[in-house]
Parts: C-alpha cells; structure tokens; sequence
C-alpha cells in the first residue's frame, strides 16, 4: 500500500508539465500558423505598401501656397505687397528647436566677466485689434500687456536668431523671471514694474556662468538663477531687452520699457551702446506689432520691442515629422485590423478552433500566444511604416517649400516605436473581438468602430468632441504621433484644433491599452467558459 | 502511465431544452475497437467533444488514459482525434497543418514526414489543403491524430466521403493499431461500417447507452436465432417440435419459425419423430437488425414522450 502510494507520487512529480515549455510550444505552434498563411503575409505587405503610399499622396499634395508675406491693406498676396517664396523663416535654438527669437536689444560687448545693473520704473504697451487675417497695424490697439512681455537684460554669445542665451527679466503676468535657452524658466520675486513699485536686475558673468539678480531697492539682492552657457566666448554682447509676444487670443502686442542706473561692470568694448532689432524681417514667422524703437535721454533708456524668446509653437505652421504619416497609418491599421481579426476567427469559422484546443487544452496560454504573434508582427509592420513614413514626409514636404517643426532623434525614435506600439495594440483588442465575436465580419466591423471610427470623427470634429474622443477613446493611441512643443512660457492655446493632441504620447498609449487590456480580459473568461 | 483507456461517467448536458446527454456511461478498452454507434442526434459527437475537453459537461467526467483531458501533458501524444476533417485553414498546405500541430507538442518535423507517408497523401502534402477532396482531407486528418503516436485514438465518423478503396485502407489501418494495443473509439451513424472492424460496440441514443456489448453478444441478444424449416406437414412438424419443448410458429402452409432450438437440434428432433422436413435453414439476426431495434424502440420511446410533453 505505502509503495502503491510513494510510486504514483514519485510519478505526480516527475510529469507536472513545466508550464514554460507548454508555452514556448503554443508560441512556437501559433507563429508557424501564422506564417503558413500566405494571405496574411501579404496582408502585412500590403498594410506597409499603403502606409508608404498614402503617406507619399498626402507629402506629394501639400504644396506652400507659393507666395507669403505680410498681408497688405489692399488685401493678403496682392501684387504691389511684398511677397517671398519657401515659408517664412523659423530660427533653431541651441538645440534643434523651433524657437522664436524676435526682441528689440540695445547692447555692448563685453569682454571676459562682468556685471551688468539696471532698473525697470516702467513697462506699458499696446495690443493689436485688427482682426487675425489683417496685418496688425500700430494704428488699431488698445492699451495692454501681454501676459508674458519681458524686460531685462540679456547676455547672448550673438544676435544671430536662435543664439544660446540668458537673461533676467521682469513680466507683467508672471514676475522676475530668469529665462535661458529658450525652454529653461526660472522665477524671482512675484509682481509687475509699477512706478511706485520698479525692479532691480542684475546680470553677471563668470567664467561659462552667468547668474541673473533681482532686488526691490537695489540693495539687498537675491538669486534668480543661475547657468553655464557652453562654449561661451571671451566677449560676449550684453545689454537690455525688450519683447510683447502674440496674446492668448491671437493678437500681436507690442511693449515699451524705461529703465534707468545702467551700469556695466568689467571690460565693454570701445563702442557704446547700440541698438539691434532682432527678428522683424517680414520673413520671420513670428508676427510683431510695429517696429521696434530706442531712445536714450540721459540716463534713461526707453526701448520698445515686439516678439518672443521662447519655444515655437504652432504658430510657425502645423506641418511636423508625422503629419503626412498620420492617414497612411490609419489605413495601414485597417488592414492590419483583418489580419487580426482573421488569425482567430477563421479557426471559428471553420472548426479548426477544436483542433487547437485539443492541441493545447490550456485555452488562455492559446489566446496569450496569438495576441503575442500578431502583437509583435504588426508592432514591427507599423515601426517598419513610421521609420519609412516620417523620412519620406519630411523629404516631400520639404522639397515642396514646407516648413517642417524640426524634432528631435528622441522625437523621431518615439514616433516609430509608438506607432509599432499603436498597431500592435490596436491588432491585439482586435484579436481579442475575434475571439468574443468569433466571427470574420463582426470583428472587423466591430474593430473598425471602436479603433478607427473614434479617430475620423475626432479629426474631423471641432475642439470640444475632437479633445474627448483623442482623451477618452482608442483615438487617444494616436498622440504617439504628437509633435509640437507645449512651452509653460507661451500663453498660447494648446487645443486639438491647433494640432496638439490632449494627452501626452504615453498617457495616450495608457488609454488605448486600458481597451486591449479590456478586450482581452473578456475574451480570456469567455474562451475559458464557452465550449469550443 | 496507466493503460490506454477512455472512461465516460453519468455525462450529461443540456443544450437549451434539449438534453444531448443523459447519464452517457462506458469504457473504451485497449486493444480492440469500440464502435460507438447511435442514430444523428444522439450524442456521439457531444460526448466525443466532452472526452477531448471541448465541452464542459454538466454532470460526470470523463477521463483518457485515467485523467482528465486538459491535465494531459502533450495530449496528442495520449490522444489522437479525428473530429471534422473539413476543419482546415484552406490557404494552409497539408504539410504545414501537421507542422503547426507537431510544434504544439515539442515533435520535430520529421514526425510529420513521417505520417505523411503512412497515410499516403505525399504528393499533396505541400499543396493547399483547400484544393484536397474529402478523401484526402480525411486521411490528412488521420495523420493529424497519428502525428503524437498516441496510444488512444478517437475517430468521429471517419468513413465518411471515403471512396471504397480507402475505406478499406481504413479499416485495415484500423485493424492494426488496435492489434498495437491501442484503445479506439470509432462513431458512425451507420453500423454496417463498423461491424467488420468493431470488436465491441457502444449503441446510444437520446444521450445514454442503449447496449455496451461484444458484437457477438449483441447479435445473440437481439431478435435472437432462430431457424426456419421447410416441411410439407408443418402442423406435424410443429407438434413434433412442441413436444421438445419449443413454441414453433406456423408460417404458410410449407414453413414453420423455430426460436429457442439450434438448428442441429431441430434437425435430431423431426428425425426422431420421423418427420419429413425439406430445408433447415439458420436464420442469425445481423449487428444493423439488432441496431435497428435498439434505436428505432428509441425513437417510438422518444415519439411518446414527446407526445406526452405535448398533453
């Protein structure tokens, strides 16, 4: 009896199937199901021939209008006005960015470490009220300040547009700010220049560091910020600043600044103060308000400036690496949507579903496998589309006289993995319908719907329903393909219809998941419960 | 490893109102084939499904080779199913279906070269299988099941759409995995397909077994022998035979039905009492006769019940 009993436990342990290799078999089973299909195998081919192509159709018909310019009181593009081919011009920040870099400055170079002092007892301005597709004119404005108008100093390597820089400043919306590099912010003391009330700036360089001040009697002075410049030269220009940029609601401003104890502390150059208007060539995207000006009397300085130093926004124009991208994408995802649906619902149709199940009674590590297969499979078909697609967007847009946000190697790598990860997503809640239906038609229906139907109504829709379906639907997996640069610094409203996606790439991704991760879960208590 | 079996207990299941299975009871053993036989409708396939853990059954359990299914470590190593020989991915060669099949039990490729060849499709086996005839698919299915060499063997319904050579090639076939020891379980709607190669046969109807028997046993079991005899005095004949303790029926005025009595016996008897008699003729019911009356009382049974349900 007790050797009855220790043989057959001695034969329990010796036969419990190790589970990996269970499912290394139904791996392996379902990717050689998988690949036998020719059908299928041209079912990718083709969902990345029509990625390619259609991304190709959309670069190919984007042309620049051909001529930009100022729009003239006589009516935009009209002859006689000045008119300039290619898209207007967007300067690039120390670091590949799209920034906008137009100011009014009144500058001396300097030569190794120094200090530059000032005080600001004023700042006012004007904002335009021509409405949006009429030039602004010095001639319609009401009086007003931009939220994030800036005067202080600056220390710049040069006055070429997109050079590094740092600055102090104070804002009328937002208090003493030291600012460098376009994207880098930090504040100082809260409240704007009043005459009662005006500000302390202190500038100062040392070595590649440069440290902005700020103090409210110009006695006790407290650190703002502080940075190292990279590479910064020997002599460097340094002066005062003046810039409005365009208000929340679209119109451009323009800011007039006083200030006075001007002092400048170490080695200026023999030349005294001079005055550079930066970015107001009409060929310069961002729109300005007037010309900027700067008059000295005695001791005062008054400068006045129209622009930005900030991150480019979508103001420079929505064309971005993924633009084209987009429609070829989605209808690569329809047909990758059948493919999926196909790779369960044909084992339905036909009965082959039994044979699988007797195969590998273990029904979960059946549907765990598939969704593996073609996860990865169309993971790599829609990276493989994106890698193709944002190059060939980007030659053809660019060729045709588009300006194209510029994006980073990171960007461009987040676009290609995140739209593998869009598709491969997508194909496996579609796998999982398949399962749920457990029919071909009902599924691609069903996966059309819910993964590509959210997305045509939301692209076509206004800001409220389009900002909901790319927040709360499966949409939400297409802000992997978001581009443009949200700036703390611009008062600029970042909506769907400005071509900013409401979530964040991951965030995006997280929502579309939650739906997989749904579906399968469905699917996996139902393919358990049901009989095959 | 316990010996090759199948064990079906007091299955039953429901499908809406319809009761498929009710208290479906028997053992398939090794070395011989079970034909398991039963008009359409009566569970064959259902309990075939609940053997391979297809179906959930609502009561009972069965077990191959003393476990459940789904606790079967490489089940088509334990046990080989032939279900619906029509279940193919059509765009999927033959080669390529026993391919996916082998990788899900850890069998190299060389075991489906292998079957390929004992079930003689070859040539075929590297075109799509949507071309294949029913034959063909069916042997392609044969080789699906053979693919673990597995000790058991369901076969649902596997004569159908054979053409007489490879039926014969099937019974053959069949003969000798059982003769290897196997266990086989074969169903069929029609008994005459499995009479020649059935060692035992499970007839059912309306979900449970109606007779689990030898062959042999269900012959003599069913309408029974008897024996007819050509006499020209049948009353004579009869009154002989009555005295030796029989019931003879009279059947015209030159034939008499004699049950209970071998024919050998008969013949001693009119002999003894100096009878004259023609033709002594043993009349053995056939394995379809007895079926028929298995299943056909089912039928009347079910008729009547249906009846009653209705008043």
């Amino acid at each position: 009896m007790s050797a009855a009993v220790s043989t057959s436990a001695a034969r329990r342990s010796s036969t419990p199937p190790p589970s990996g290799d269970r499912w290394g078999r139904v791996l392996r089973s379902e990717w050689t199901k998988f690949r036998t299909v020719r059908g299928w195998m041209i079912g990718l081919l083709s969902a990345l021939a029509l990625c390619a192509t259609f991304t190709f159709l959309v670069a190919n018909g984007s042309h620049e209008g051909g001529c930009f310019g100022p729009p003239s009181a006589s009516g935009p593009n009209s002859p006689g006005s000045d008119c300039y081919t290619g898209h207007p011009f967007v300067p690039t920040g120390p670091s590949g960015e799209a920034v906008a870099d137009s100011y009014q400055f009144v500058d001396r170079p300097l030569t190794g470490n120094g200090t530059l002092t000032a005080r600001v007892t004023s700042l006012t301005g004007l904002i335009s009220t021509n409405p949006r597709n009429e030039a602004p004119s010095l001639a319609n404005t009401r009086p007003g300040l931009a939220a994030w108008a800036k005067a202080g100093l600056m220390i710049t390597p040069s006055t070429r547009q997109g050079s590094p820089y740092a600055a102090v400043m104070t804002t009328p919306g937002h208090g003493i700010r030291f600012q460098h590099d376009y994207t880098h912010d930090e504040p100082g003391q809260p409240g704007s220049v009043s005459a009662s009330g005006p500000r302390w700036l202190r500038l100062t360089r040392f070595g590649d560091t440069v440290t902005g001040y700020d103090s409210l009697g110009g006695g006790r002075w407290t650190e703002v910020g502080s940075t190292r410049l990279a590479a910064l030269p020997a002599t460097v220009d340094v002066g005062l600043f003046v810039t409005s940029p365009v208000t929340y609601d679209g119109a451009p401003s323009q800011a007039t600044a006083i200030l006075d104890h001007v002092t400048l502390n170490g080695h200026p150059g023999v030349s005294g103060w001079g005055s550079h208007p930066i970015g107001n060539d009409p060929r310069n995207y961002y729109p300005t308000l007037g010309a900027g000006s700067y008059q000295r009397v005695g001791d005062l300085f008054r400068l006045t400036g129209s622009g930005d130093i900030a991150a480019a926004v979508a103001l420079a124009g929505g064309d971005t690496a993924s633009t084209c991208l987009l429609l070829g994408l989605s209808v690569a995802l329809i047909a990758l949507i059948v493919v999926a649906a196909m790779f369960i619902t044909g084992e339905y149709r036909r009965g082959l579903i039994r044979t699988t199940f007797t195969a590998t009674p273990h029904r979960r590590h059946v549907l765990a496998a598939k969704a593996l297969v073609i996860g990865t499979i169309t993971f790599a078909i829609g990276a493989l589309g994106a890698a193709v697609g944002v190059p060939l967007g980007n030659h053809l847009l660019a060729s045709n006289g588009n300006y194209v946000f510029p994006a980073s190697t990171l960007t461009i790598g987040r676009i290609i993995l995140g739209s593998g990860a869009l598709v491969a997503l997508t194909a496996v809640a579609v796998l999982a319908l398949g399962t749920i239906l457990r029919r071909s038609a009902g599924a691609v229906t069903a996966g059309i719907i819910v993964f590509i139907v959210p997305y045509l109504i939301g692209s076509m829709s206004g800001d409220g329903a389009g900002t909901w379906l790319f927040r709360f639907t499966p949409a939400a997996g297409f802000s992997v393909l978001g581009i443009l640069p949200r700036s703390a610094t611009v008062s600029y409203p970042y909506t769907f219809a400005n071509g900013y996606y409401p979530v964040s790439p991951l965030a995006g991704l997280a929502v579309l998941c939650l739906y997989t991760a749904g579906a399968l879960g469905v699917a996996a208590l139902l393919v358990t419960r049901r009989d095959a | 490893m316990s010996e090759p079996s199948i064990e079906v207990f007091g299955l039953r299941k429901r499908f809406g109102s319809a009761q498929a299975l009710d208290g479906m009871t028997f053992t398939v053993r090794p070395g011989r084939v079970t034909g398991f036989v039963g008009p359409n409708g009566a569970g064959k396939s259902t309990t075939i499904r609940v053997v391979l853990g297809l179906d959930a059954p609502d009561e009972g359990r069965a077990l191959v080779c003393g476990e459940a299914y789904a606790r079967l470590h490489r089940p088509l190593n334990q046990v080989g199913a032939l279900l619906d020989a029509a279940a193919l991915q059509p765009s999927r060669s033959g080669r390529n279906h026993l391919l996916w099949l082998a990788h899900s039990q850890a069998l190299p490729a060389r075991r489906v070269d292998e079957v390929i060849e004992l079930v003689g499709i070859g040539s075929a086996a590297r075109r799509r299988a949507g071309g294949y005839s029913l034959g063909m698919r069916q042997r392609l299915g044969i080789a699906a099941a053979m693919l673990g060499d597995p000790p058991v063997l369901i076969m649902d319904e596997p004569f159908n759409g054979m053409d007489p050579e490879g039926i014969i090639w099937m019974r053959q076939l069949l003969r000798s995995l059982a003769a290897d020891g196997r266990a086989i379980l074969v169903s069929s709607h029609l008994m005459g397909e499995v009479q020649d190669i059935a060692h035992q046969v499970v007839v059912v109807g309306r979900g449970r077994v109606l007779a689990d028997a030898s062959v042999e046993e269900l012959i003599a079991r069913g309408s029974g022998d008897h024996v007819l005899l050509r006499a020209p005095s049948p009353a004579q004949a009869a009154s002989a035979l009555r005295r030796a303790g029989t019931a003879p029926t009279i059947l015209d005025e030159e034939r008499l039905s004699v049950s209970g009595l071998a024919a050998q016996r008969v013949v001693e008897v009119l002999s003894q009492a100096r009878v004259p008699f023609s033709e002594v003729a043993a009349h053995r019911a056939s394995l379809e006769d007895v079926y028929l009356q298995l299943t056909g009382g089912e039928v009347e049974f079910r008729a009547a019940g249906e009846r009653e349900a209705r008043v």
